[in-house]
């Protein structure tokens, strides 16, 4: 291995140079959000299909979703972006305890959206609103009750609801996973002014995810709000 | 003794005795050897997906439909489709041959990220045991197409797992496209510009820009199947409010493109075949090289030519039957183009340009059927009958696998530092073409004559074009079989070769072979068009021997 | 070719010699102009570099354009002929048809019914409207070059005249389970005489109206939708085929899939100035039943009629079943029918 007497710390052998190998991780990424998208595509395709066959299902659906939990979690990887943004941005300056804090904050407005998820989830399963036959049992008379014609259009949006917010709630744990692997490389001092790329790569991911949150949110959560002033 | 030595100081370091044990390969890095990983692999999946081809044809000789019992047969078909398309042709050329020649095309030393190249083939092992798994506990029964409600509600079979494996396969081939994608952009060697590629690094591209945007289209689609099944969710159940025409919308997304991930690649060997066994450039590259690229777009925009009889509404139909005839024209380019190589070339007639000259004539044939299904009238008589398997077999095997085997034969010197029987490779070449057309042919005619696909047993007056292609199918058996002996006895026995036998132009001929494990013991720089003949080193050579022998 | 029963069969066939005649032009021009440039073309020595040709503009441009027109060509006509099979006929022969795993029902308009088999009048256009109560069938008749998938949820419609007296071939297309080679059939197309004999002798229940007012009576829609606007829910007397205006402030044309969603999906398209508070009938009713339902209600009368509707007035569409084509006795001349279809036969 004499030829490798100019050896670069963190390039891989196959690269000839730090920049070759920094651009084939962002075009990589890159890439690869392109089938985040796609994957994600086809529940857009099947929510604006099913919304259109049953409008009601999805006004009434969009009530029985708590709106400040929601809202919350919006605010919550909004700021998650903006930490991770930070922690792109000292992983750059080279500032090794800055970038663990916000890669610490970051993964803890994670932890926040996913926990307040499991909470919202929680309360649906429990009123019997998880769209499977077996735990199907909505309320049919009551406070929170669901008229008998319209259950079978909430059950539509319900399922929905789930696997949309649960693909994304998917790509939530996964970018924790990235977070903690981030933090135990930057513990270890891995990143330095020229090569932080990794960091770069996964905030793109982070941005990513929170951005399909951005569409998810009003679409599940405010269709049966009207805000315009004619609204009802 | 003293052989071994000299042995040993003769064969130099390459890719394949760097390193012999196991581990050595299971854990390899280099794109080469994942590449053979994965020619072992699909060549097992394309042994059991022929069992149940050889079942199908055994069965419909008769019209009873009494070898197998209906579940079986259902069965037979639906694992025959299921192992063929997911786990053999999808795999095939990108991941056996892309794998293995894209960096050298490049001159590049690996693809862009080889751990993910490797995680890639380990996804692929995991999907294809699942997939074993699923075969074992008694397989699926819904056709490969996976159509709901049969398959989301009254299907008794494995479709959970079948599901899952394909979710699982999915990503193997989406990190390989990705990879492909990335490798081209970022690992060209100096002076190697968009339009010194070969051909063959085009094709690869635009199969991967499928294989990117349209695999997770059906892994999301096969995951709300699973879900389905598993939790009575009511995606596609009527009975609940679902849609069942959704999942074809969702499924032919994917799967439309998804035929061109299996011939796109093989139009890029062919480009290759044929321009070095003609020692000429490719006629019109750019449109060859673009024609690529439009057949990956516009085969993204006519999914609904498969769903003209299921109650879409008529001018969806005539849209979707636009653009299909749309699709047609960069792929009728193509032919054209290559036909017109052929002229006033130097032409070889050695194995691979045999396969080469099979892949112009079925393609033909494939491509121009396709014409016929693309027609809205006629798609109503011929949709779900055997024009519509003989149509497809044309494209995926006529087409696809005659490309692969070509492609194989190709580079089989590059690959293993030695040379096959050439005379062994044009008979089975031959038996192949011959097999093929006999098989495959008269399932036009019955689809004509109104004989529906997935049949079991049949009514009496088909039986004569049946048993003619039960005859043809066991040429063909007889044709694939031949290349698994003779390649694998040349692998010990064959004669030596030098880097470039063919005296062909690329990069990929300017290293030894085998390649050594960083491909080029120098960094490769490029400086002309792709097909310059003049300049290859071995044609000179030859052209001064014989000048001097003269 | 299989025989030419129906009246689109001519048409098709002569567009699919064409396009024989085309694949064949292809397929052999371009395998002989590979082997001639082959063999005339064959390496000689070892050291040839044949002289390079970069491509030709006028060629690449006549041979994206030429292929573009043809291409062109064949969509319009398949075009046509597919809008001829999707444009409904005007006075056909309505039957009802169910795929259920792994047969076909069918009800004709006069209550006979059938399994597996289809009695068709000659030179009648016929119109079926089908749909299944499990797995997606397609129904399929090579004679009649039609095909059509049997959706379960929705109504598809397929029309044909037949044009030859005889037995076909009735098959299901789309895989459907374990007996799908199991599920096939005969059509049967009779003239008239014989028709109508079969007409007399099939086993008959009650018409599909008059089944469709039992259940409508039965399963209490009476209660709400009354012959008068009075009722909790629009009177549905006369409403059949006009446009109903919605809540949501489009409009709707009352037909046999807007009933159809309505029965089992009442929220989807309320009516303007009826609240929602219809419940589903999904799962109380089969689908033959929602046919007769619908059946019914097509032949009950303008609002104003006498508060019963009048079951004799039941199935307008079956009376006159096959007497166009009653001065017709041979096999292959048929009455000109709809618009655009016209038999090419003499």
């Amino acid at each position: 291995m004499a030829e490798h007497a100019t050896h670069v710390e963190g390039l891989a052998h196959h690269f000839v140079s730090m920049e070759q190998q920094k651009e084939a991780g962002m075009v990589g990424m890159w890439i690869f959000l392109l089938t985040e998208i796609m994957f994600f595509g086809g529940l857009f395709l099947a929510y604006t299909i099913y919304r259109t066959t049953y409008p009601e299902g999805f006004l009434f659906g969009s009530h029985l979703l708590n709106v400040k939990l929601g809202g919350t979690n919006t605010v919550v990887l909004i700021v998650s972006s903006l930490t991770m943004a930070m922690a792109v941005y000292y992983s750059q300056k080279g500032d090794r305890k800055k970038l663990l804090a916000f890669l610490a904050l970051t993964l803890i407005l994670g932890l926040a959206f996913l926990g307040i998820k499991y909470v919202e989830y929680s309360t649906k399963i429990h009123d019997g609103l998880f769209p499977a036959a077996a735990t199907w049992n909505p309320p049919s008379e009551g406070e929170h009750a669901i008229p008998v014609e319209k259950q079978q259009a909430v059950h539509v949006f319900l399922w929905i609801y789930f696997l949309m917010t649960g693909l994304h709630a998917v790509h939530m744990i996964v970018g924790a996973g990235i977070l903690i692997t981030l933090i135990i490389m930057a513990q270890r001092g891995k990143f330095t002014k020229n090569y932080n790329s990794p960091v770069e790569i996964s905030g793109l991911y982070w941005h990513f995810v929170d951005i399909v949150w951005i569409f998810l949110f009003p679409l599940l959560y405010l269709t049966g709000y009207h805000f315009t002033p004619g609204g009802h | 003794m003293a052989t071994e030595v000299m042995e040993t100081t003769e064969s130099r370091v390459n890719y394949l005795n760097n390193g012999t044990t196991v581990k050595s390969w299971l854990l390899t890095l280099d794109h080469k050897r994942i590449g053979l990983l994965y020619l072992f692999s699909i060549s097992f999946f394309f042994a059991i997906g022929g069992i149940y081809a050889t079942l199908i044809r055994l069965e419909l000789i008769t019209p009873q439909g009494d070898l197998l019992t209906p579940e079986m047969y259902n069965r037979v078909f639906t694992m025959h489709g299921v192992i063929m398309i997911f786990f053999f042709l999808i795999p095939s050329i990108p991941a056996v041959l892309g794998n293995f020649l894209l960096p050298l095309m490049l001159g590049a030393k690996d693809v862009a990220f080889p751990k993910l190249n490797l995680l890639s083939w380990y996804i692929f092992i995991i999907g294809g045991c699942l997939m074993l798994y699923t075969m074992l506990s008694g397989g699926i029964d819904t056709g490969w197409t996976f159509y709901p409600p049969y398959s989301s509600i009254y299907s008794n079979s494995q479709v959970t797992i079948a599901g899952v494996s394909i979710f699982i396969t999915g990503f193997s081939s989406i990190l390989t496209g990705l990879n492909f994608m990335v490798t081209i952009h970022t690992m060209r060697a100096p002076g190697l510009t968009w339009f010194r590629l070969p051909l063959f690094v085009w094709a690869h591209y635009a199969t991967s820009l499928i294989q990117v945007l349209g695999t997770p289209v059906i892994a999301i689609t096969v995951l709300a199947l699973a879900f389905e099944r598993t939790l009575k969710i009511g995606i596609f159940d009527p009975k609940l409010g679902g849609d069942p025409v959704l999942f074809q919308h969702m499924f032919w997304f994917y799967s439309h493109p998804a035929v061109y991930i299996m011939i796109l690649p093989s139009m890029g060997v062919i480009s290759e075949l044929i321009a070095n066994m003609t020692r000429k450039r490719i006629f019109g590259y750019n449109f060859v090289a673009f024609s690529s690229l439009a057949i990956a777009v516009f085969g993204f925009l006519v999914w609904g030519h498969h769903m003209f009889t299921t109650s879409q509404s008529m001018y969806t139909g005539m849209v979707f039957s636009l653009i299909s005839y749309a699709v047609a024209i960069p792929s009728a380019i193509k032919t054209f183009n290559w036909t017109a190589t052929i002229y006033k070339g130097s032409v070889s007639f050695d194995t691979p340009m045999i396969y080469a000259l099979a892949f112009l004539g079925l393609f033909t044939i494939g491509g121009m059927t396709g014409l016929f299904l693309a027609a809205l009238g006629l798609d109503v008589h011929l949709h779900d009958t055997y024009f519509v398997v003989a149509h497809f077999h044309y494209v995926m095997v006529g087409s696809a696998v005659i490309g692969y085997l070509g492609g194989i034969h190709y580079w089989w010197p590059k690959i293993t530092g030695r040379m096959y029987s050439e005379f062994l490779g044009r008979i089975s070449a031959v038996i192949i073409f011959i097999g093929f057309n006999l098989t495959f042919l008269p399932q036009f005619v019955l689809g004509q004559l109104g004989m529906p696909r997935r049949y079991h047993a049949y009514v009496p007056e088909f039986q004569v074009l049946h048993i003619l292609s039960s005859a043809g199918a066991s040429i063909l058996a007889v044709g694939f079989t031949l290349p698994v002996i003779y390649l694998a006895w040349s692998i010990k026995y064959g004669e030596k070769v030098g880097p470039n036998p063919w005296m062909a132009s690329g990069l990929e001929w300017q290293t030894s072979s085998p390649p050594p494990t960083e491909n080029f013991t120098y960094q490769p720089v490029v400086t002309h068009e792709p097909y310059e003949f003049e300049n290859v080193e071995e044609i000179k050579q030859a052209r001064q021997a014989e000048l001097q022998r003269a | 070719m299989p025989e030419q029963a129906s009246s689109f069969a001519l048409e098709y066939d002569l567009f699919y010699l064409f396009l024989i005649a085309l694949t064949t032009f292809f397929t052999i021009g371009i395998s002989a102009a590979a082997v001639i440039f082959l063999i005339k073309y064959r390496r000689r020595s070892q050291g040839e570099v044949p002289e390079q040709i970069e491509g030709d503009m006028r060629l690449e441009i006549t041979w994206t354009v030429i292929p573009f027109l043809i291409a062109m060509f064949i969509f319009a006509w398949g075009a046509k002929l597919y809008y001829q099979m999707y444009t409904d006929p005007k006075d056909a022969l309505e039957i009802f048809v169910t795929g259920k795993q792994w047969m076909w029902r069918a009800q004709h308009p006069d209550g006979q019914r059938e399994i597996n088999e289809l009695h068709l009048p000659l030179g009648r256009r016929v119109k079926l409207t089908m749909t299944s109560e499990d797995v997606i069938h397609a129904f399929y008749i090579p004679a009649f070059r039609t095909k059509t998938d049997v959706v379960p949820g929705r109504y598809t419609t397929t029309w044909f005249t037949p044009t030859r007296t005889g037995t076909f071939h009735l098959f299901c297309a789309e895989y459907c389970g374990t007996q799908h080679s199991g599920m096939i059939g005969k059509i049967v197309v009779q003239d008239y005489s014989d028709y109508q004999a079969w007409l007399r002798g099939a086993p008959k229940e009650m018409t599909p109206a008059e089944a469709g007012q039992k259940f409508f009576t039965s399963l209490a829609c009476n209660n709400c939708h009354k012959d008068q606007d009075a009722g909790r829910g629009p009177s549905l007397a006369g409403q059949f085929g006009s446009d109903v205006k919605l809540e949501n402030g489009s409009t709707v044309k009352m037909d046999e899939a807007y009933i159809r969603e309505s029965i089992l999906n009442p929220g989807a398209k309320t009516v303007l100035g009826y609240p929602h508070i219809m419940p589903t009938f999904q799962g109380q009713v089969t689908e033959e039943q929602v046919a007769m339902i619908i059946q019914y209600i097509k032949s009950i009368g303008p609002k104003q009629n006498e508060a019963v509707a009048k079951p004799a007035a039941a199935a307008p569409a079956g009376q006159p079943a096959a007497k166009p084509a009653a001065a017709q006795p041979t096999g292959t001349t048929a009455k000109p029918v709809a618009q655009g279809e016209q038999p090419k036969q003499n």
